[in-house]
């Protein structure tokens, strides 16, 4: 068999890949979930977040079940709105981005929330600044699956 | 893709020009969170919608990037100002790859 040197190459990379391949989505799958505090940071990009009345998390202070609580959040003049359970195994939730034609920067949905825990929101405006806002919820059964 | 997927919008036939409107939509999708063990003690893999936009005449109205705390048959209720007469239009990525999409038609009144 004769082999030029292109073909040894791409021989040699093909073989990298199919070796390579199985072996990234298997770290994907075990890496630990990242942590509230460090979801936050990658979302304000290190900025300061102040509390403030700026965004408000309505959810309610008792949920019998976990798999479903309902929750709204509002931040007139955002950008952005992150949602995130810190008490969940994973604690992100949701990502708002609000489009040209939103007729309000707000949204309501519902969640899964594992135990009893604060629910954090924190909004980002268009002039760079981030404001948090909380609410803590009682959870009689988890709705993770525990 | 997952089975029974089936997307409802609620929006409404007419609006006046630069009105706020509000629309609620749901979609049935089991959202397997990844954390659930199945009866053979072994964790069901996650298979959950991880996104959903709506535009309207092709602008942005909100796009949500979801988690799996998202709880099953995701609902979603917001605001939108209508400019002009259009079509909204949903769509919802699964983590199969799946595409699901619904339209909806607005007129002024």
């Amino acid at each position: 068999m004769n082999l030029d040197r292109r073909e040894v190459l791409v021989a040699a990379v093909a073989g990298a890949a199919t070796v390579a391949l199985p072996f990234s989505l298997a770290a994907q799958e075990t890496a630990a979930p990242k942590t509230a505090e460090e979801l936050i940071a990658e979302f304000t990009g290190g900025a300061d977040v102040v509390e403030g009345d700026g965004v408000t998390l309505t959810a309610p202070e008792i949920a019998e079940n976990g798999n479903t609580v309902p929750i709204s959040v509002d931040a007139p003049g955002a950008s952005e709105i992150l949602v995130l359970a810190p008490g969940n195994p994973t604690p992100p939730v949701a990502r708002f981005t609000f489009g040209e034609l939103a007729g309000s920067q707000s949204a309501s949905t519902r969640i899964r929330l594992a135990q009893t825990q604060d629910v954090v929101a924190i909004a980002k405006f268009p002039d760079g600044t981030f404001m948090r806002s909380s609410s803590n919820v009682k959870v009689t059964i988890g709705g993770c699956g525990g | 893709m997952a089975d029974n997927v089936k997307p409802r919008v609620r929006v409404p036939k007419t609006a006046a020009k630069d009105e706020v409107v509000t629309i609620k939509t749901l979609i049935s999708h089991q959202m397997e969170s990844g954390q659930r063990k199945g009866k053979d003690g072994q964790i069901i893999p996650r298979s959950i919608i991880n996104r959903f936009t709506v535009t309207f005449n092709g602008a942005s109205v909100i796009d949500v990037q979801m988690e799996p705390a998202i709880s099953t048959n995701p609902y979603f209720e917001f605001e939108a100002r209508i400019p002009e007469a259009g079509e909204f239009v949903f769509t919802w990525y699964d983590d199969d790859g799946s595409v699901y999409e619904d339209k909806q038609s607005i007129a002024l009144a």
